[in-house]
């Protein structure tokens, strides 16, 4: 016997449908109970729903806001991953909520094909092809200065272990170098010799060869390849959605990062909002904090209504307040005033902190009531 | 009554025909009082401004201080000045117009597109700084009008107030210009360019950025004080103003005599600068000016500025009356629902009784009593206050009639509002029915620490009366504590029972004690209860099912030790609870079960009862505990964290194994044999598998601790129930306190030339004791370099601590800032209210409020079938 019939009477969210479901087929009870039972869960439903004219914007600011006094400040050494740095406590919230463009640790979640998860060996090739190798990782560098000359060993260990072949390398120094200088290889040693005579511009080539990124993605600084379930999944230690989403192997719909700006870029504002959500949960959870997931997704909500990121601020929602007066009783008081005068701006005192300022009630839970009546009339 | 409103308020610039037309009086005299003092005619105190003097009157309107809001007057400038606030704008202004015909240095249709595009823009709500800046930049370029055809020169604006010409590219020589040259090219920019710039032309001509006349605020707004020494000190924007008008009086006196260019020139300077720093003193680039005590003055921008300035100072949060703040302390015997108000501030404090026929005599009453509650004052209804004294209360109460209002004392059942700083969340303000009491203390039942996040070491609580009847049922419905329990912000309990509450519950249903009926009729005496069972002996739960509302749940306490399998009823630790239809069959109540955060049982009457019947639940519940607790004793003393010597012995020797297996791996550091582990040097491998060694052996230290302490000591019962303190805390005072850090790691700052931590060490030592390993104990006393240690970890929590209040505070700031103006609506969205954007279709995309949410979920939908079904699990 199928209950869906019963439930598709009743405009229940899905996730309530679910459970119920699940519920009534646990314990199979007769069509009449079952309609008494989902009844009863619609009652319930109904009661518990929020009262029109609720200051819910209020109410999430100080849930998300006032467990905020009991959370570290410290960078911890893991999260999940032992290896990795990872800021967390306040200062990540503070990070998610201000959108800010380049997170203090940026790390990505990076899930693979089928083909490549099951195989420690084949993560370890896509791993390669991720992780930033620079020049100095795989070869010997060192400065002549009386051929005002710089030469290249090549280290073939290393160079096997990243799966680098000498052509490779060859091609990536030839690019680096350009017109400056030029590259003469002799017996498997590369030497750059500068064709200006100048002890400046040798030992800046010197530096930017030391930093040459032969293989991998310039941000990503360290991969991790940890077996998680049946499967191996790479963590890395900085970011880059988009130059990670083409890495062959990389199961993109299943990679993430933590660089909210990054999703918002590569991904759009939809899962920028979903992306937002997460790290606050993840960040306040991990403080063991209890915060309701409908605050974080208000907050989320309002950080991306107009589908744009807005930081929750200054520069974001908070400053681009239609009201002046809310504006300036916010920050930046004075130039608030000035532009606003210098724009012919109206303030139609339809918020909260207006109607305080000039001393009138708000438009907010019982003082949204419109209904009044009217005394000395009596029956 | 309709309440009206203020539709809208609109920002515009002030024109210098408007100053004029304004103001009341030419100033021109920089003197304020003459020698008699009386305010000097054409100065700043003219009383055409307003009066702040008692004896005296308005010029203008008549009225007497206090009456008389204050009139502006204004000040004819001798030369054009620039507005600080404005510079930018004119340099933006200057650059991007014709210096010849004053026309935008773009084409009209150019033009027209970006004027359309911030039109668009507007209309949206967003931001049009972006195109602002991107016509900035375009007409800056230009080196020809494209109107007039004249070649263009660069111009530079030298903060705050200077802007120069660059007449010749090559040499880079500059020309001044002055305030009346930038005047004069401002007046030429047509009103049709003005919207390229963001200026509204129907709200400012570009010109009034130059002032000619200067609007003196009224008297009102900077009354002078008289000091203890009967000397009159002026506010800091008289001062201002008074410098303003004698340079201005100078220059007209100099250029009048024909004074060389320099001395004009200068005087022109110094009337600019006391103009910048009278709008604001805070100007970088000028020093700002002082007071003669060296003080800098309080112009206009820092009136308004800031924390304590008009808008968040005075605008956004007010002073207010009919409120009291004094310590607080607990009272158990008061309900949770209560506050104990001492007689001093009832008496002190007042509440309106709004005569009308019915309630005349009741009235009446308040007026011929002589103590407290009294009436203390009746406002007629022409709006008369009369203190009412002994002398004429009998007249007074004759007189009364409808229309009248009566302020009387404060008493008992009073609905007030109770509040403790920093009010973080909405349970930080709540309603409170008044107990006046002896003694000069709030008292608060400690059942309700938890929302206000109060204890009783001094804390200050404030209180306030609600004063008209809308605001007194909105708090008696809305704001009561019994209201609050469940915490919006994650859907639990948020008051309940804590520390002493807590243990006394542990100590009462743990096991299957029993007491005599004399014991059980004297933990029950404080609790009403009409009816109880007659028996001989009562076990612990029995008795305190007595209390128990009927409800039926099942759960894990706090005191289960997260056994493999949960063995449910056969727990021998007594550790699951078992209730049904409101009777403790199995289990011991400890903080799941009724403590603040995690009360499941409190939860479920909420659920079930409502707010009344779990306000009594939590109101019996604390005294039935505590009167336990009283009767049976508990107490903790230095000697209850003492462990036999065996147990000493076992930690030394895990602890110094511990210290030698650290030692062991230094050792493999040093001769290279240590493999780091993946992603890591060997130095970070180390200190991490160090730190880990140590880690652990504090771990095992702490549980050998705890055996030999057992489950009878009080220290242990404390942290096992949940009422106060961990084993981590225990393990510390008694076997050992562990390793100590900075930012994470080990101790390593100290001696960098050594690379040691203090003296007391060899040169790169890593061992354990040298950087912050503490083996010793709380209870047997730390050795002085420990003691260092603890104290270099110690500070970093209180700096944290420091710094992480202020933080989280502008955070809580910023969001409410952003989030405040939101609200559900009848249809269900959740909309902004000034731009009427709507943000959420459905609130929480299930509409369903998180107070009353079943801890996030919608619904209890297993409490609802087991209801139904009437099925257990
Ligand atoms: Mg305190
Ligand atoms: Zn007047
Ligand atoms: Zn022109
Ligand atoms: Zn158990």
């Amino acid at each position: 016997m199928s209950y869906d019939a019963i439930l598709k009477e009743y405009p229940l969210p899905p996730s309530v449908k679910q459970e119920i479901k699940e519920e009534l087929e646990r314990l199979k009870p007769k069509k009449n109970v079952a309609k008494k039972i989902v009844d009863l869960c619609y009652q319930a439903y109904l009661s518990n729903l929020i009262e029109p004219g609720e200051a819910v914007g209020i109410v999430a600011a100080q849930s998300i806001g006032e467990p905020g006094t009991q959370m570290t400040m410290r960078t911890f050494h893991y999260a999940g991953v032992a290896e990795l740095n990872v800021t967390l406590g306040l200062p990540r919230l503070i990070e998610i909520l201000d959108v800010r463009k380049n997170p203090s640790t940026p790390m990505m979640t990076i899930r693979l094909l089928p083909e490549y998860a099951k195989d420690r060996d084949k993560a370890r090739e896509v791993a390669n092809r991720i992780e930033a190798t620079h020049l100095k990782d795989v070869a010997e560098i060192e400065v002549d200065l009386r051929e005002m000359s710089i030469t290249i060993k090549p280290d073939r260990e290393a160079m096997n272990k990243k799966d680098l072949t000498i052509d490779e390398l060859r091609e990536k120094i030839e690019k680096s170098i350009k017109k400056g200088a030029e590259l003469i290889e002799e017996k498997g040693i590369f030497v750059v010799k500068v064709k200006k005579d100048s002890y400046k511009v040798l030992m800046d080539t010197f530096e930017e060869l030391k930093e040459l990124v032969v293989m991998g993605i310039k941000e990503i600084k360290r991969v991790i390849i940890r077996k998680e379930g049946e499967e191996y999944v790479l963590y890395t230690e900085g970011s880059s959605m988009k130059k990670v989403m083409k890495v062959k192997g990389v199961d993109f719909t299943r990679t993430i990062t933590n660089d909210i700006y990054e999703i918002y870029e590569v991904l759009g504002i939809e899962a920028a909002r979903t992306a937002i959500i997460n790290e606050a949960i993840s960040t306040l959870e991990e403080q063991g904090l209890e915060v309701d997931v409908r605050h974080i997704m208000l907050v989320a909500d309002v950080m991306t209504a107009d589908g744009e990121l807005r930081q929750i601020g200054r520069h974001g929602v908070a400053g681009e307040k239609q009201s002046i007066l809310a504006r300036a009783a916010f920050e930046m008081t004075v130039n608030n005033l000035l532009d606003a005068a210098v724009r012919g701006e109206v303030d139609y005192l339809k918020g909260i902190t207006e109607n305080i300022i000039i001393g009138q009630p708000i438009k907010l839970g019982t003082g949204d009531v419109e209904l009044i009546a009217r005394l000395g009339v009596r029956r | 009554m309709y309440p009206k409103r203020i539709s809208a308020i609109k920002f515009e610039v002030l024109s210098p025909q408007e100053m004029r037309r304004m103001s009341v009086a030419k100033l021109n005299n920089p003197e304020t009082y003459d020698d008699d003092g009386f305010p000097v005619e054409g100065g700043l105190m003219d009383t055409r401004l307003g009066v702040i003097d008692p004896g005296l009157k308005c010029k203008t309107c008549g009225g007497k201080y206090g009456e008389c809001p204050g009139h502006f007057g204004h000040i004819e400038l001798a030369a054009p000045v620039i507005h600080v606030g404005y510079a930018k704008i004119i340099a933006r202004l200057l650059s991007g117009t014709c210096r010849e015909c004053g026309r935008i240095l773009m084409k009209d249709d150019r033009r027209d597109k970006f004027i359309r595009e911030i039109e668009r823009l507007k209309a949206l709500g967003q931001s049009y700084e972006d195109v602002l800046k991107e016509i900035f930049r375009i007409t800056k370029a230009a080196k020809k009008c494209p109107h007039c055809g004249a070649e263009q020169l660069e111009i530079k604006f030298e903060k705050p107030t200077s802007f120069y010409e660059v007449i010749d590219p090559e040499t880079k020589e500059e020309q001044k210009l002055t305030p009346k040259d930038v005047r004069e090219r401002l007046e030429k920019i047509p009103n049709d360019d003005l919207p390229a710039f963001g200026l509204d032309p129907k709200s400012v001509r570009p010109e009034w950025f130059v002032l000619t006349v200067l609007p003196v605020p009224p008297v009102t707004v900077r009354p002078s004080i008289i000091l203890e020494t009967g000397q009159r000190s002026e506010d800091d924007l008289t001062h201002k103003l008074v410098d303003i008008i004698r340079i201005n009086q100078r220059f007209l006196e100099n250029r009048d005599t024909g004074a060389p260019q320099q001395i004009l020139e200068d005087l022109w300077e110094l009337l600019q600068y006391h103009i910048t720093t009278y709008f604001d003193n805070e100007v970088s680039g000028i020093p700002p000016a002082r007071h003669r005590s060296g003080r800098p003055l309080k112009t206009l921008a820092q009136r308004l500025k800031g924390k304590d300035g008009r808008f968040r100072g005075s605008l956004s949060g007010k002073r207010v009356n009919f409120s009291a703040r004094t310590v607080i302390s607990p009272d158990p015997c008061i309900s949770i629902c209560e506050v104990g108000v001492p007689e001093e501030v009832a008496k002190e404090l007042s509440v309106p009784i709004f005569v009308t026929p019915n309630n005349l005599d009741f009235a009446r009453e308040f007026l011929r009593r002589r103590e407290s509650p009294k009436a203390s004052y009746v406002i007629r209804p022409d709006g008369k206050r009369i203190r009412v004294i002994d002398s004429n209360r009998e007249e007074i109460a004759e007189k009364l009639e409808p229309g009248w209002v009566v302020e009387r004392e404060l008493m008992d059942g009073d609905v007030v509002l109770f509040n403790r700083q920093p009010s973080l969340h909405r349970m930080s303000i709540m309603a409170h029915y008044v107990r006046v009491l002896p003694y000069k203390t709030f008292r608060l039942n400690p059942a309700v620490c938890p929302p206000y996040n109060a204890d009783f070491d001094g804390d200050e609580m404030n209180l306030h009366v609600p004063q008209s009847l809308e605001a007194q049922a909105e708090a008696k419905i809305l704001m009561a504590v019994q209201e609050h329990v469940l915490s919006p912000r994650f859907g639990g309990p948020i008051i309940g029972g804590i520390h002493d509450h807590i243990t006394g519950l542990y100590l009462l249903t743990r096991g299957e004690k029993k007491f005599s009926k004399e014991e059980a009729m004297d933990f029950l005496r404080a609790v009403d209860l009409s009816e109880i069972p007659a028996k001989e002996e009562y076990t612990g739960k029995e008795i305190f099912s007595f209390i128990l509302p009927k409800i039926s749940i099942r759960f894990k306490a706090e005191i289960c030790q997260g056994c493999a399998v949960c063995k449910e009823e056969k727990c021998e630790n007594d550790a699951f609870v078992v209730i049904e239809d409101g009777k403790l069959l199995k289990g011991t109540i400890d903080e799941k079960a009724v403590g603040a955060f995690k009360g499941i049982v409190i939860d479920e009457i909420m659920r079930k009862f409502g707010a009344a019947v779990t306000r009594k639940f939590i109101d019996d519940m604390t005294k039935l505990a505590i009167r336990v607790i009283t009767r049976l004793g508990f107490t903790i003393g230095i000697d209850d964290e003492d462990i036999p010597k065996e147990a000493v012995q076992q930690i030394e020797e895990t602890i110094s194994e511990a210290e030698k297996r650290a030692e062991e791996l230094i050792k493999a550091y040093r001769e290279g044999n240590l493999e780091p582990m993946p992603g890591r040097s060997v130095e970070e491998t180390l200190e991490m598998r160090i730190m880990q060694e140590l880690g652990k052996a504090r771990d095992r230290a702490g549980k050998i601790a705890g055996r030999y302490l057992g489950m009878d000591n009080s220290a242990v019962i404390m942290a096992v129930s949940g009422a106060r303190g961990s084993m981590l805390n225990l393990t510390q005072m008694a076997a050992c306190i562990g390793q100590q850090s900075v930012r994470g790691e080990r101790l390593t700052r100290g001696y960098a030339y050594t690379h040691r931590t203090t003296s007391h060490f060899k040169p790169m030592d890593l061992g354990a004791k040298a950087k912050g390993f503490v083996r010793s104990s709380y209870k047997s006393g730390l050795s002085p370099i420990e003691f260092f240690f603890h104290a270099a970890g110690g500070r970093e929590g209180l700096v944290d601590t420091a710094v992480r209040t202020s933080q989280s505070g502008y955070l809580q700031r910023r969001m409410i800032n952003a989030l405040q103006d939101l609200k559900v609506e009848y249809d269900g969205t959740v909309r902004e209210q000034t731009s009427g954007v709507i943000v959420q279709f459905k609130y929480g995309e299930d509409g369903v409020d998180p107070m009353k949410s079943f801890r996030g979920k919608a619904l209890d939908v297993k409490r609802i079938v087991k209801e139904v079904m009437g099925v257990k699990e």
